[in-house]
C-alpha cells in the first residue's frame, strides 16, 4: 500500500500521524517522534528485511527492531501500521483505554511488531544484544536494530550494553541514536553533557557512523554502510544528527514539545505544514 | 518422626541449582545461562564447561544481563540468569519489572546467597526483601526450594514452565532430605508431616527447622502439621486453607523479612478466607550482619526453637 509512495511522502504522512495521534490522545511525545521519523521511515520502508504480515514475536528469519526510547511510540506505531503490521485505523486508539497502542510499547495485548515493552529508558539496547546473540547461536544472518535517544544515553545501562556488544563482537547489531540534542528539562548540553558521543562509542569498540538524520539518501547510505560491515566483528552505532520537532516550525529545535500535545489550533497549524500523501487514518 | 526425613548429608542448595541447570541444559538445547562474574559462586561452572557457546559471561553489569536475557527469551531461548539474590532483584528491579515481568519473557532469574545465611559478608549482601520484591510483580512465579535435591528438581522443572520465574536458594550447606528422584510441581505445596494442633508453613532453609520443631513439639504432646511451601507465588491457597481449617492455628517460617514474605501472603489469605491465629517466624524490619550462618539464624530467631515457641503462641490464641 505504500509501494507507490516515495520515502519522503511516507515520512510526511508519518509526521501527520504523529501530530494527529498525540492531539487525539491529548498526550504523548511529538518532539522525538518527529526527529526520528526519517530514521525509521528509511529503516522500515527501505532497509530492514522484515515481513509485517508474517510477523512473529521471536523474529525468526527476519531482522528485528527494538525501540529502546519507548516514548517515541507515536512514530513507532505509525511506521508499524503504515508498513502493514496492523490496521492504520487503529492509530486512532493511541493511549485510549483498552488499546493495543499503550502510551509506551507493551506486549500485553499482542500488538504485532512489538517484541518487548519499553519506556523506562536504557533497556532496549540490552534486549537487542540478547536477540543478536540468539541469531548468532541459531546461525541466522539477520540484523538486529535498536533506536535509542541521546538523552537516554545518560543511563548507565546503555554503556553496559555497549561493553557487552563489543566484547561479544555483535557485528549484526545496528544501534541508532536520535541525536537531537534535547531532553525533557532542556538541551542535553545543559542537562547532562554527552561530550564527544562519537569518540565515546568508538572508545567502547563500536564502528561509528555519523550522519544527517533528516537526509533520506544519507540515512540509507548509513544503513548500507553499517550492513556492509556485518562480518567485521564490531557492533554499529549510527549517530543521526536530528532536530527535535522536525518539520513543524513551532516545535522544531526546542525541548518544549518533548512530551506535550498540541491543541486543536496548534494541530491545524502543524498539519498545514505537513503534506497528506497516503491519506490520514 | 525424624526417620521419615533422613538427612543424607549436608549440601548447599546452590549446588542443587548448578546440577539442575546442567541437567536441564542437556535436555533442552535452547537453554542458555548468563552470569555476572559469579560463575563459581552460582555453581554454573559445569554448565559453562559443557556448553561454552551457551554460557554468556556478562561481567559486573546486572542491568544489562537482565535486558540481554529478555532479548534471548523474546527470540526463543530459555535464559537462566544467575547472581546473588540482591543483585538480580533490588539492584535491577526496574529491568526485571519492564523487560521480564511486564514483557512476560521466559527468563529464569536464579538467585543464590538469599537471606541471612550468606553469613560473613554482612547486610549489604544478605537480602531479606527479595521474595517481597519479586512476588509483587505480575506474571512472575516465585520459588524457594528447601534443600539440594529440591533445588535441583526445581531448576529442571522451571525450564518446562513457560514464563518468568524467580528461583531463590542459598549458600550454606544444609540437610538434604527430600527424594533425589522427586518431580517438582510448581504451585503445589507438599505436606511433610500431618498434625492436628497447628500448621507450620515453611519455605527454603526453614523447612528442615520446621521438621525439627515438629519433633520437639511432638515430645511435648503437641501435634504439628508441616507443609513445605516451595512455591510462594502462585500460593497453593487450597492446601493452606484445608490445613488450617483442621488445625485452627498457623506458624509461617522463612528466611526473609516479615514484610513481603510468604508469611504475609498466608496471613492475608487467612484474613480473607479463614481468620485464624498466626505467628511469624521471620525477621521484623531489620538488616542482617556479619557472622556464622547458623549462629545468625539463632540470633535472628529463625531456628527450630523459635518455631516451637511460635507454635505454642499460635495455639494459645485459638
Amino acid at each position: 500500500m505504500t509501494n507507490n509512495y516515495s520515502l519522503s511522502d511516507i515520512a510526511s504522512q508519518v509526521r501527520r500521524d504523529i501530530v494527529r495521534m498525540v492531539n487525539m490522545a491529548a498526550s504523548g511525545h511529538p518532539g522525538g517522534s518527529l526527529s526520528s521519523t526519517d530514521i525509521l521511515t528509511v529503516l522500515f520502508f527501505a532497509e530492514m528485511n522484515h515481513n509485517p504480515e508474517a510477523w512473529r514475536r521471536d523474529g525468526k528469519g527476519s531482522d528485528m527492531f527494538f525501540l529502546s526510547a519507548g516514548h517515541l511510540s507515536p512514530v513507532y506505531y505509525s511506521v508499524l501500521a503504515r508498513s502493514g503490521y496492523f490496521p492504520v485505523s487503529e492509530l486512532a486508539t493511541f493511549r485510549k483505554q483498552g488499546s493495543r497502542l499503550q502510551g509506551h510499547p507493551s506486549i500485553e495485548r499482542g500488538l504485532p511488531g512489538v517484541h518487548v515493552a519499553s519506556g523506562s529508558l536504557g533497556q532496549g539496547l540490552s534486549v537487542a544484544c540478547g536477540a543478536a546473540v540468539t541469531k548468532r547461536l541459531n546461525g541466522e544472518e539477520n540484523f538486529v536494530y535498536a533506536l535509542c535517544g541521546d538523552g537516554e544515553s545518560e543511563e548507565g545501562q546503555i554503556w553496559e550494553a555497549a561493553m557487552f556488544a563489543a566484547h561479544n563482537r555483535l557485528d549484526k547489531l545496528i544501534a541508532i541514536t536520535d541525536w537531537n540534542g534535547q531532553q525533557i528539562d532542556g538541551p542535553t548540553d545543559s542537562v547532562m553533557s554527552l561530550g564527544d558521543l562519537e569518540a565515546k562509542w568508538r572508545a567502547f569498540g563500536w564502528e561509528v557512523i555519523v550522519t544527517d538524520g533528516h537526509n533520506l539518501d544519507e540515512i540509507s547510505a548509513a544503513y548500507k554502510k553499517a550492513k556492509a560491515g556485518s562480518q567485521n566483528g564490531k557492533p554499529k552505532m549510527i549517530l543521526m544528527k536530528t532536530e527535535m520537532g522536525k518539520s513543524v516550525d513551532f516545535m522544531q529545535g526546542t525541548h518544549h514539545w518533548h512530551g506535550k500535545a498540541p491543541n486543536a489550533e496548534q494541530t491545524a497549524k502543524a498539519l498545514s505544514q505537513l503534506k497528506e500523501t497516503i491519506g490520514d487514518f | 518422626m525424624r526417620e521419615k526425613f533422613e538427612n543424607t548429608g549436608n549440601k548447599d542448595t546452590r549446588s542443587g541449582f548448578g546440577a539442575g541447570l546442567l541437567e536441564a541444559g542437556r535436555k533442552n538445547p535452547d537453554i542458555v545461562a548468563l552470569c555476572a562474574d559469579l560463575t563459581g559462586s552460582l555453581k554454573m561452572d559445569a554448565f559453562a564447561a559443557e556448553f561454552p557457546e551457551r554460557f554468556i559471561q556478562c561481567g559486573i553489569a546486572e542491568a544489562n544481563m537482565i535486558g540481554t536475557a529478555a532479548g534471548l527469551a523474546v527470540s526463543g531461548k530459555v535464559p537462566y540468569v544467575g547472581s546473588f539474590a540482591g543483585f538480580v532483584t533490588g539492584r535491577v528491579y526496574d529491568q526485571v519489572r519492564q523487560a521480564v515481568a511486564y514483557s512476560d519473557t521466559n527468563v529464569k532469574i536464579c538467585a543464590s546467597h538469599a537471606g541471612i545465611t550468606l553469613g560473613e559478608d554482612g547486610a549489604t549482601h544478605q537480602i531479606m526483601e527479595d521474595t517481597g520484591l519479586m512476588r509483587m510483580l505480575p506474571n512472575l512465579t516465585v520459588i524457594n526450594p528447601c534443600d539440594y535435591n529440591q533445588t535441583k528438581a526445581a531448576a529442571v522443572a522451571i525450564a518446562e514452565h513457560h514464563g518468568p520465574v524467580y528461583l531463590r536458594f542459598g549458600r550454606p550447606s544444609v540437610p538434604n532430605f527430600t527424594p533425589a528422584d522427586q518431580k517438582f510441581e510448581i504451585g503445589k505445596a507438599i505436606k511433610l508431616i500431618e498434625g492436628i494442633d497447628v500448621t507450620i508453613f515453611a519455605t527454603g532453609h526453614l523447612v528442615w527447622e520446621a521438621i525439627t520443631a515438629a519433633e520437639l513439639l511432638d515430645k511435648e504432646g503437641i501435634s504439628a502439621e508441616v507443609i513445605n511451601i516451595h512455591t510462594i507465588k502462585p500460593l497453593d491457597s487450597k492446601a493452606v486453607i484445608e490445613s488450617v481449617a483442621r488445625t485452627g492455628a498457623a506458624v509461617t517460617a522463612e528466611e526473609h523479612l516479615i514484610a513481603g514474605g510468604m508469611g504475609e501472603l498466608i496471613s492475608g489469605l487467612l484474613a480473607r478466607e479463614l481468620p485464624s491465629p498466626l505467628e511469624f517466624v521471620a525477621v521484623d524490619d531489620l538488616f542482617g550482619q556479619s557472622g556464622d550462618p547458623a549462629e545468625l539464624m539463632k540470633l535472628y530467631r529463625l531456628d527450630a526453637q523459635n518455631i516451637v515457641l511460635a507454635a505454642k503462641r499460635a495455639i494459645s490464641r485459638k
